[in-house]
């Protein structure tokens, strides 16, 4: 390289760290949408924006296109810092990023279209499906390759998340949408019965633990320790809690068919690893949070590590109340209420999209030029603004799923059902209110972001940055 | 009824299961044999900044995942996991589903027998038995015939006096009981002219707005045609076969001529399910007084 020295790739963390905020903005407003139609059923307008097709549109659009794209320029940013080399791949990388767009543009017109495999989280038709193994295999290209060619001897634990979530993820994604096309916008699945429901659900939960939990991880692990300047508390917890996570989280599937006709033994074996869980699921929030210990003083005026530090302690609430509901008999009330809806978003909306937020901020600034964002204040309103919004979500949806599962379980003396489903609905109203209104001040606080990043973008200088060599050590 | 195919299959599900969760235990002991350096970082320095301490893991960590194990390996013990392996307690979640059921089912038998004794119509009187009623009928019947029972497109209205199978107490024990199929076969074989014209004669019998000509060479095609079969030359309709009466103001399928066009042509199936084997003849007994009084009121 005649006297020019190698540069990080910083154009595709741009692209992906941009779509970030953007796609947030789209499947959050998706999200406030559905749960206003649900108060307010008559929302529901015509076949295509009903809340039927709207819902796939909104749980795809958050975890694929928002919490894809974070995962995507986290990632792409960590392993080139923490490799000390460029990505490797050459077009293969903006490849991952103009064809991960094209499937988020395909998701939001085929399911208003009704085009659907009708497979949770993966309802995308087959197709696309193929378009997704390509993008997710140039990834794994891309990233692995970059681990390939790095400087630094040892891999950063972070990387070790985000390899072992690209790794599941293409495991995940081709064995559960194993299926038979009939058109072009029509395929059914290869499996049958309880055997598809199981591997629907393995696919289910692992992603939850690999695309939700493994990769939001592994931002962690880089982002915490950056900005908070402090050494990761514990490198033997995290080898551990690394390799019990993802070993663990593989068998935890079969808690979301407790007491159906899956076999007994296998919902047991299930509910057991999902308990097992419990502990290595912590060791992240552990080794998150402790590595402020210390420096708890910068919790009070850095909004970013606010939003950090937070995060972690939404996953560790989530990851405690995960196994607690993965118990048969607490399954029994908790399971098709509201209390999975809430649980579900105590992770999506305290963990990962918090912590995704926190990694932007860090980014944003650094991407277009600039020192920092363009109002810390801005930054700290939307972290206030986000945890009121998620704490709303979250103790509504509990209140309206303990009650939905006390009501549909309550007997009259003579045995009949003392509430008809109906009534449950009914008693529902005031929660689905309130967690609108979570919902909307999510959304709110976004858009402040999505501001806040359009000023730290203009008049920015952007520049290319050195690779720059690695510490020497092992001295 | 094993779950496996064969018997390498339960003892594969037995082995794996007992090394991944014994596994994970030899995997913490191992791992906390390791040299720690409380508060000193690995000597491993990435992108600058990013370090580690050598700090072993916390105590209390550990411990809540050796618990978390153990808990494992004791539910195994006495619950259905490893395989074939019934568990020593026998537990099995078909089996709690029966024992609960027929708990409940002895605790309430002495009141549902009380009813079954009496007559339907005198269940129909008794207040506590109605509200018993209702609330069955708001769990198995309001899905079709509406939490008002009056019926929707298709689904007969309860609350009239009108009986397509019929309104005495043991005809509608039986059609809740043993279901009911109801068949208007299609005749599109008699062509459009035809169907209009019959279509207005049935108008005709209910006092609806018809062309009378039309109806007038309808009521030829209507006895000819086999209509009279089912539906009677008074077309007054047949109980036994859940042929309607066309001369009343009651219309399941609605009363507008294209209706009735599309009803002829292409013919109308419907099905009510068969309840006896799913709630039993006390249940049923109690929602057949309950209709009976819907149409009392």
């Amino acid at each position: 390289m005649s006297g020019t020295q190698t540069t990080y790739n910083d154009k595709v963390v741009r692209q992906f760290a941009f779509m970030t905020v953007i796609w947030g903005i789209v499947g959050m407003l998706v999200g406030v949408i559905i749960a206003a139609q649900l108060v307010w059923p008559e929302l529901n307008i015509g076949p295509w924006l009903h809340f039927g097709r709207l819902r796939p549109l909104h749980t795809n659009a958050v975890i694929f296109a928002f919490g894809g794209s974070a995962l995507f320029a986290t990632s792409y940013w960590c392993v080139q810092r923490t490799s000390h080399a460029r990505l490797w791949g050459g077009p293969l990388v903006p490849f991952t990023f103009w064809g991960w767009q094209l499937i988020i543009v395909l998701a939001a017109l085929s399911f208003p279209l009704g085009i659907t495999t009708g497979k949770e989280y993966a309802e995308l038709e087959w197709p696309i499906d193929i378009l997704i193994t390509l993008v997710w295999v140039a990834y794994a290209l891309v990233f692995f390759g970059t681990i390939a060619v790095r400087k630094a001897s040892h891999i950063y634990v972070a990387n070790w998340f985000y390899g072992a979530f690209i790794i599941a993820i293409a495991l995940l994604h081709i064995f559960n949408s194993m299926e038979m096309p009939v058109t072009l916008t029509k395929s059914y699945s290869m499996y049958a019965g309880v055997q598809d429901a199981m591997v629907q659900w393995w696919y289910g939960h692992n992603a939850v633990g690999f695309f939700l939990t493994a990769g939001f991880l592994g931002m962690m692990y880089y982002f915490v320790p950056k900005q908070a300047g402090r050494p990761v508390y514990s490198y033997r917890l995290s080898v551990v809690h690394f390799w019990a996570l993802i070993f663990t989280y593989m068998w935890a599937g079969p808690h979301h068919l407790h007491y159906t006709a899956l076999p007994d033994w296998t919902q047991s074996v299930g509910m057991l690893f999902s308990l097992i869980l419990l502990a290595p699921s912590w060791g992240g929030m552990i080794n998150g949070i402790m590595t402020l210990s210390g420096a708890w003083h910068k919790l009070r005026d850095d909004p970013i590590l606010k939003f950090l530090i937070t995060s972690l302690s939404f996953y560790g609430m989530s990851t405690f109340e995960g196994p607690m509901m993965s118990i048969k008999t607490v399954n029994a009330l908790s399971h098709y209420t509201d209390w999975t809806v809430g649980h579900v978003h105590s992770g999506a909306l305290g963990w990962v999209a918090m912590v995704s937020i926190g990694a932007m901020y860090y980014l944003l600034p650094r991407l277009f030029g600039k020192k920092e964002m363009y109002s810390t204040s801005l930054v700290t309103a939307h972290f206030w603004i986000a945890t009121i919004g998620t704490v709303l979500y979250i103790a509504s949806m509990w209140i309206a799923g303990v009650m939905q599962g006390l009501m549909w379980r309550a007997v009259n003396a003579d045995g009949t059902l003392a509430y008809s489903f109906v009534e449950s609905v009914k008693g529902s109203y005031p929660f689905w209110a309130i967690r609108w209104l979570g919902g909307v001040l999510f959304l709110l606080g976004m858009l402040i972001m999505a501001y806040n990043m359009f000023k730290t973008m203009a008049g920015g200088k952007i520049q290319d940055v050195p690779v720059i060599a690695p510490a020497g050590h092992h001295a | 009824m094993s779950d496996f195919v064969s018997q390498f299959w339960n003892l594969y599900v037995i082995v794996i299961v007992l090394v991944s969760v014994v596994g994970c235990w030899v995997f913490l002991l191992l791992q906390s044999k390791a040299t720690f350096t409380p508060g000193v970082p690995t000597g491993h320095v990435w992108d600058e900044t990013l370090e580690e301490y050598n700090n072993p893991m916390p105590k209390w960590w550990s411990w809540l995942f050796v618990i978390t194990v153990i808990f494992a390996l004791v539910y195994l013990a006495l619950y259905p996991g490893l395989g074939n392996f019934k568990g020593m307690l026998g537990w099995t979640s078909a089996g709690q589903h029966t024992v609960e059921v027929a708990k409940m089912d002895a605790a309430v038998k002495p009141l549902y027998d009380k009813y079954l004794a009496m007559d339907v119509k005198a269940v129909a009187g008794d207040k506590q038995a109605m509200e018993m009623g209702k609330r069955l009928y708001l769990t198995y019947c309001m899905q079709c015939h509406g939490a008002d029972a009056r019926g929707a497109k298709g689904f007969p209205n309860l609350t009239d006096s009108d009986w397509q199978w019929g309104g005495e107490s043991t005809q509608i024990v039986e059609t809740i009981s043993a279901g009911r199929m109801g068949v208007m076969p299609p005749h599109a074989q008699l062509g459009g002219e035809t169907i209009k014209d019959l279509a207005n004669y049935v108008r005709s019998l209910s006092g609806l707005p018809h062309d009378a000509v039309r109806a007038g060479k309808g009521q030829t095609a209507f006895n000819e045609a086999g209509c009279v079969g089912c539906h009677g030359v008074d077309a007054h309709g047949m109980q036994a076969l859940g042929a309607p009466n066309l001369t009343d103001k009651i219309w399941l399928y609605g009363s507008s001529e294209a209706t009735i066009i599309e009803t002829i042509t292409n013919g109308r199936t419907n099905k009510m399910p068969a309840w006896k084997d799913f709630l039993g003849d006390a249940k049923v007994h109690l929602l057949a007084a309950y209709v009976t009084s819907l149409s009392a009121k």
